[in-house]
């Protein structure tokens, strides 16, 4: 592990202006999923390394969430705020967790780091793409508990 | 017209069910049904087929372990089950009658494992895992274990491990995307990688998650996260007349039918191969034999598709042992189904 940041000095964005949804969104199962709904539940969870949300320092955007209603496929692209981020992993991880606490399970999801973004592009994408990578690492109590940091950290 | 009956559904566990195994007896001289399942509830549990024509839940294996319970496998007398766990450990049942005694639990791989195999004769046991080695275990009476080699090789988390049916070959498949075949080179449990199936030798682009043998053993499947299933194959002739290990080639790529990962497949007694991917469907494939084979190799049809079988991925598919092409299919939704394949003409 090293003892500095990864990014010490990340470019902050403002927040942007919200819409108001409306609750309730498991109440149609069969409605199309829209992707500004997803995007809702993921832009506030916290970067691993800064105390920002994953929107603020532009990992994502709503162009980040794109939906297949006909196929049941979401796939999301995040932009680490650096080539080397080697958060992307735990990012990927958080994105998994949320949207599996707000989505149908019967939705695909696939994670990806937007083309270009990352100096491993392949290796990250395969990894964060790989069930039981991602299962297995759910169950290590310290990855766990970052991601839940992650997660939590914007309600309170 | 062949079609997949839906016998039953086994529910109980409360996280995805990740593998099956069959118990060998099963459906031998009047032997009931016993299937294993094993979960990310951290528990193992014992199916058995009713006198009532109806599947009970046997018995809950809750203890060792502390994780995801990734695989397991009975041993060829079907008396002993081994599971492999993310906790690190692989622990070994006995059928004690009214229920099942952890006997054993074999601790050395430095993270999760991911698959155990017995050999053909019950007397070596193979497990393998994240740390990208393959152990392989000689068991000795009163149900102890020996670590007897820790095979290096493989330069990712290795997926499953598999002993050949009837040759002492273990097979290997990765996140890597290769499948590695080991062999003890004749001296003092000296085991050594005698092939390794590369992209360069026709092999998988992406992770190969599986691997099934047909049942005389000379032809082998692989599917993996790059869509496609391959047929592999040797000569058994030449293996046995020889000293040496005759090689395994690419014969067939079944491609186009899978359009998400391919999580298991399994190679029926009479030459049906059923796959479970992450589309939540079940398919079927069948040599085509129309073809001409000594020309362009063999080549592989589409039997059947079913559609929607689990209400998410699939991770394991199973025929049973007996001659009844009864099939069993794990899912993410924590289901089992026994399923039946009714009236193929191949």
């Amino acid at each position: 592990m090293t003892l500095g940041l990864i990014n010490a000095n990340p470019v902050v964005h403002a927040k942007k202006e919200r819409v108001a949804r409306t609750e309730d969104l498991h109440s149609d199962v069969d409605a199309a999923v829209d992707p500004l709904e997803i995007y809702d539940f993921v832009r506030d969870i916290r970067d691993p390394e800064h105390p920002y949300s994953l929107e603020q320092l532009s990992v994502l955007s709503e162009e980040s969430i794109t939906v297949d209603d006909k196929l049941g496929r979401i796939l999301i692209t995040f932009t680490p705020t650096i080539q080397h981020c080697s958060m992307a992993t735990v990012i990927g991880l958080c994105l998994r967790v949320k949207l599996k606490q707000c989505f149908p399970p019967h939705y695909k999801v696939d994670i990806k780091v937007s083309p270009g973004s990352h100096a491993d592009e392949e290796s990250v994408n395969k990894q964060l793409n790989d069930k039981e990578r991602v299962a297995a690492a759910l169950e290590n109590p310290n990855l766990r508990q970052l991601v839940d940091e992650c997660l939590y950290s914007s309600e309170l | 017209m062949e079609g997949l009956k839906e016998i039953q559904k086994l529910e109980g566990h409360t996280d995805r069910v990740w593998s099956l195994a069959w118990n060998p007896l099963s459906g031998l001289d009047g032997a009931p049904l016993k299937l294993a399942s094993c979960s990310g509830d951290k528990t193992v549990r014992i199916w058995e087929h009713k006198p009532s024509n109806s599947w009970e839940c046997q018995a809950v294996l809750d203890d060792p372990h502390t994780r995801t319970v990734r695989s397991c496998a009975w041993s060829p007398s079907g008396k002993l089950l081994a599971t492999a766990s993310f906790d690190g450990t692989t622990a070994i049942f006995q059928d004690v009658g009214d229920d099942y005694e952890c006997v054993s639990t074999l601790e050395g791989h430095e993270n999760e494992v991911k698959s155990v195999s017995w050999n053909a004769s019950g007397s070596l046991l193979a497990t393998c895992g994240r740390d990208k080695t393959v152990w392989i275990w000689e068991v000795l009476p009163g149900n102890e274990f020996e670590c007897v080699a820790v095979l290096q090789g493989h330069t990712q988390d290795v997926k499953m491990v598999q002993w050949h049916p009837t040759m002492e070959l273990l097979f290997s498949c990765s996140y890597d995307n290769t499948v590695k075949i080991w062999a003890d080179d004749g001296e003092d449990d000296n085991w050594v990688c005698v092939q390794t199936l590369a992209q360069s030798n026709s092999g998988h682009s992406s992770t190969v998650w599986a691997l099934s043998f047909n049942a005389t053993g000379d032809k082998m499947v692989t599917c993996s996260d790059d869509l496609t299933l391959k047929i592999w194959g040797t000569d058994n002739g030449k293996m046995l007349s020889s000293d040496g290990f005759a090689p395994w080639s690419h014969l067939c790529t079944v491609a186009g039918y899978h359009d998400r990962t391919i999580f298991s497949v399994h190679w029926s007694r009479d030459n049906i191969i059923a796959t479970g991917a992450a589309d939540d469907a079940i398919r079927f494939f069948v040599e085509n034999n129309e073809c001409d084979t000594l020309v362009d190799g063999p080549s592989y049809n589409l039997l059947l598709k079913k559609e929607k079988a689990h209400d998410m991925d699939i991770n394991s598919v199973q025929w049973s042992p007996g001659e009844n092409r009864l099939l069993a299919s794990a899912a993410d939704d924590g289901t089992i189904k026994i399923w039946e394949l009714t009236s193929v003409s191949c």
